[in-house]
Formats: structure tokens, sequence, C-alpha cells
């Protein structure tokens, strides 16, 4: 069994997934994510021991192609859709001296 | 002017013919999205001049001698997270608002390719997340056969367009269900093929794994002939099934006779609404007078199905949707520093449920939590795939309801996610072994709103499905006949 959705895991989870929440926001989502996971307790608490898990439909290998130059999208219609650029490149705030 | 035809292909034989040029079946078309897509809000934009070159271009051909194709001329409405070339293309969501993709998806240059005419992009919910279209950013999406019921989603706009008349055929997507059960809501013909069938190549990604891009129509046989011409191996989408395209239409008259076709117990009892449960052994007494064998299955692993794919689908959009960082396309809310305004613009362009997948999934797959939720779903996928390989060692086919029940009114699922959620109990299971499955209008509910039946085959039993597809069709009871 997994320990209950805390206010707290839900904060985390936002964080890293570059969310801000508002105190509302987390009162919300706790409630609304936790009956999620209740439903999916019927999953959990299988035991599963010895199968093998599918991550995909297919029996995918690698998928080669021969080494050939073809054209690619257009470099200056795609930096046309960035939000900021410069010098032909994509343009961010500050990165360094940021607290880690 | 003459009377246009409803169907795909009466229009293209009509249109390659000359005895009906493209543009007036276009300007048909666009005088119906005038009366009434301000009511039904299937489209987010209606690509009109695109439109009349295209038309003009094909009319050119016809004058030339030459065959646009077998889809000449015919209006189809492109779901909103297909990529389109220079047009706005916006899933809906805030976040991806002023983006021109600078590419075509490979299923929007295999239908124009064909003569068809991409008409506008729909409305769906915001990423594809969504059983109702009622999250996306542009408003909800309308039912054209009830205004205060919901199309379904997330393909809803697709659905409708269909349903209203604005294109006979339109393309979806199926993550969960989000082609077949917006299908069964609007009552009209909805297709998710095996899985590698179609190329993803310029489908925005939502669940990688599950993701597969499919036709609406009102006729079974243009959703056969609209699947034939998307189809084939792309080199540019690594999953991709290196195979020739399959034949549909040409077998399509072949009936059901001798084909075993099994009632799956788990989607039939509890959570299924008892009007639709009797329409779909309704679709199965058809069948059976048709000559197919009926028994019943059991697909135990389909119980847990909605439980796996709401931890293994938000895991997957989780990662999939950390793109949209305001780095390279889209919107951006400036902040002193990177990371602030990533989350900024995270924060102001997605959605209440794009948010809330983007969390679960981020907790399904963090550390302590992985093994538990998306490592037991992976697992149970596999139960899932063992337990339709023994369905299908006695049966050619499934059948189940599409939808637990009819279109239900707006606001009436929105608070309560899980509650959305249950309305794909019957579809998810295809997507998580990667089977074909399609949805076919079979009479009215109680409410006299349509009723979906949903048949299932085995990777690339598409052939067959659609021969069932037909038959049901054919049987079919009216629309809006009310079930008493």
């Amino acid at each position: 069994m997994s320990a209950r959705l805390t206010r707290d895991n839900v904060a985390k989870v936002a964080d890293l997934a570059r969310l801000d929440l508002t105190e509302a926001d987390l009162d919300r989502y706790t409630e609304q994510l936790s009956a999620v996971l209740d439903h999916a307790e019927d999953v959990a608490s299988l035991d599963l021991d010895g199968v093998p898990p599918t991550s995909h439909p297919l029996p995918l290998v690698n998928v080669l192609r021969a080494d050939v130059v073809v054209e690619g999208v257009d470099r200056e219609e795609v930096l046309s859709q960035a939000p900021s650029v410069e010098d032909r490149r994509f343009r961010v705030p500050a990165i360094l001296g940021e607290e880690p | 002017m003459s009377a246009i035809p409803s169907t795909a292909i009466e229009i293209a034989a009509a249109v390659r013919s000359g005895s009906l040029s493209a543009r007036e079946v276009l300007d048909d078309h666009l005088a119906r999205i005038d009366a009434r897509d301000g009511e039904i809000n299937a489209f987010n934009l209606v690509m009109v001049d695109e439109a009349r070159a295209a038309a003009a271009a094909v009319d050119a051909q016809v004058a030339a001698g030459e065959d646009p194709g077998p889809l000449a001329g015919v209006p189809l409405a492109l779901k909103d997270n297909l990529c389109t070339h220079g047009i706005p293309t916006t899933c809906s969501s805030r976040i991806l608002e002023g983006w021109r993709p600078p590419y075509d998806a490979t299923v929007v240059q295999r239908v124009n390719a064909a003569g068809a005419i991409s008409i506008g992009k729909t409305n769906l919910d915001e990423f594809a997340m969504g059983s109702s279209t009622e999250n996306s950013a542009f408003g909800p999406t309308r039912n054209p056969r009830d205004t205060s019921r919901v199309p379904g989603g997330s393909s809803g706009g697709s659905a409708a367009a269909v349903a209203a008349g604005f294109a006979p055929i339109s393309l979806g997507s199926d993550t969960g269900g989000s082609i077949r059960q917006p299908a069964a809501l609007c009552g009209v013909v909805g297709v998710k093929p095996t899985y590698g069938l179609v190329s993803r190549y310029g489908l925005i990604a939502f669940a990688s794994s599950l993701d597969q891009i499919g036709p609406f129509s009102t006729t079974v046989a243009d959703s056969a002939l609209l699947l034939e011409t998307i189809a084939g191996y792309d080199g540019r989408d690594s999953t991709s099934i290196n195979a020739p395209s399959p034949s549909l239409i040409e077998s399509l008259g072949e009936g059901v006779d001798g084909l075993r076709i099994g009632f799956v117990t788990e989607l039939m009892g509890e959570g299924i609404a008892p009007d639709v449960a009797a329409r779909v052994r309704q679709a199965a007494d058809a069948l059976a007078a048709a000559g197919a064998q009926i028994g019943e299955v059991s697909v135990p692993a389909a119980a847990f199905g909605l439980s796996a794919y709401y931890l293994i689908a938000p895991a997957e959009a989780s990662s999939n949707l950390a793109r949209y960082d305001g780095v390279r396309y889209g919107m951006r809310v400036d902040a002193p520093t990177t990371a602030e305004m990533n989350a900024a613009t995270r924060t102001a362009g997605f959605g209440d449920e794009v948010k809330r997948r983007i969390m679960l999934g981020t907790y399904a797959l963090s550390a302590g939590y992985y093994d538990a939720y998306y490592g037991k779903a992976l697992k149970v996928r596999t139960l899932i795939v063992r337990d339709f390989e023994r369905a299908y060692a006695d049966f050619d086919l499934l059948i189940t309801p599409t939808s637990p029940t009819t279109a239900f009114k707006f606001g009436d699922k929105t608070a309560d996610p899980l509650s959305m959620y249950l309305n794909d109990i019957c579809t998810i299971p295809t997507n998580l072994a990667g089977h074909p499955a399609v949805s076919v209008p079979f009479g009215g509910g109680a409410d006299g709103m349509p009723v979906g039946v949903q048949l299932l085959a085995p990777a690339l039993g598409e052939a067959t499905m659609f021969r069932a597809a037909a038959v049901l069709e054919s049987a079919a009871p009216a629309l809006d006949e009310v079930w008493s």
C-alpha cells in the first residue's frame, strides 16, 4: 500500500514540474489528485512479482536510417516562432548566479 | 447549385468526374459553418483562404484532365493538435498562442496529396486531455444533436464538425478514447487504428506510447477510405509499422458470416448505463442475424485499465509537456531568471486539467513512488495484453459499449476529475494494448441521444473490424430512436 498524498507532496511535485501554485490551488489539487490515487490503489496493491513491464505496444528495436543529408526545417522560420531571439539563437533570461 | 452529396466517397466521385466542382462543395460547407459554428464552436480556426486555394487547385487539375486523388474536393477538418505549416496550431492551449508550425504533419501531407480540402482546425480538450471538450482555452464545443450537452472529447470539435455537416470527414487523435467516445456521443463513426499504422509525425505528443491518429465520418466506408489514405510507413516516425497500408474498402461488403465475436463481460456490467448495454446486446443480435457466432469472453485485467492508464498517460505527458518552457515557441511570461520564467510561463499557459495531469505524472514517476505506481501500471499493461491474446485465441472481434453513457450536460463532471475519467473505461484497454477499435452509432439511448457500439480487433485486424462495422451500420436503428 502507498501512503496517502499530502499537501507537501503536491507542493514538491509542482516545484519539480515548474508550476507555481497558490495556497487554494494546493488544497484543491491535493484533494483531486488523492481521489485519483485512491482509485489507483487497485493497481498499486496488486501482487505483480514476476510480471514483466510493458512500456510500449510494439516490440521496438533501434530504428536506423541511411546516413544521408536531408533538408530539415528552415532555421529562420523556426527562430521566427520563438519569444526572444538574439544572434540567430534562442534568448533566455539569466541562468548563471541562480540559487541552486 | 446542385445538391451536394453527404459522403466523402460520393463527393470525390462527383468532383473527379467533373460533375461537381471542389469550389461548389467548399462554398456549401463554408456556408454551413457560417450559419451554425457560432453556436457549436467546433472550429478554433476556419482556413477560408487556404481552403479556397486548395479547391481551385483541385478544379484546375480536373480541368486539365488530371486526377486529384481519392479525396478530390472533400472538405476535411483537422484536430488542432495536428501541425499545419504556417497555420496556427494551438492544442486549445494558451501556451501555444501565436505559434505557426514550421512543417506539416505526415497525415496532413497525405490528405492534401489525396485531393482533400483542409477546411479548418478543430477544438479539443487542452492537449487532448479530457472527455468533454470543456477543457479548451477557447471555450467548449457543443453537441450538434443537443447543444446543452457535451460532444465528448478530447476530439470533440472533429466529432461535432462531422455531426453538424461542416465537413464529411475529419481527423482526431485517440490516447484513451479521444476519437471513439466523442464519435459515440455525437452519433458518428470514429476509428482508433492499430498503434504504428498511422504516422504520428506532426501530432503534438500527449502520451507517446498510446497516441494514435484516426478518422471520423458519417459512414463506415468513408472512415475506411480516410484510413487507407493516412495509413502506411513513415520514416519520420520511428514507431511507424513497416508494412503496406491495409486494403479496407475492398473487403467492406464481405459480411460477418462465420466470424466469432465476443462480449467482454467486464465491460457490460457495473458503471454501464442500462440503455447503453441494451443497445450493445441489440447490436450483437444484429451481428448474429448476419451469421456471426456470438459468445461471452472475460478480459479480467480490463478492470484495472483505468487506473493503469491514469498513471501511464500522465507520466508520459509530464515528460512530453516539459518542452513548453517559454524558450522556443508559444508564449513567454518574463521573469528575472530562466527558472522563474519557465514556471511563470507554464503557470499562466496551462489550464487546470493539464496541470493536474502533469503533477499526477510527475508524482507517479518520482523517487519512492515509481515502483508503486508507474512500475505497477506497466505490469498491468502486460496483463491486459495477455488477456486480450487469450480472448483473441477464441474470437475474431470483441464488442463493448464505447462510452458508459450517452452525452452528458455541461458542468456535470467538471468538479470531479475522477468521474470524468470513468468515461474512458471501455476505450482505454485498447490503447494500452495498441490494438484497433471502432465506434459505430447504433440508435439512441433512453434520452434519445446517440449510443456508440465499440468493436475491438487484434493488432492490424482493421479489415475484419470494418466488415463487422459495415454490418452494424446497415442494421442500426435511427440515431434519435429512443430506447424503451
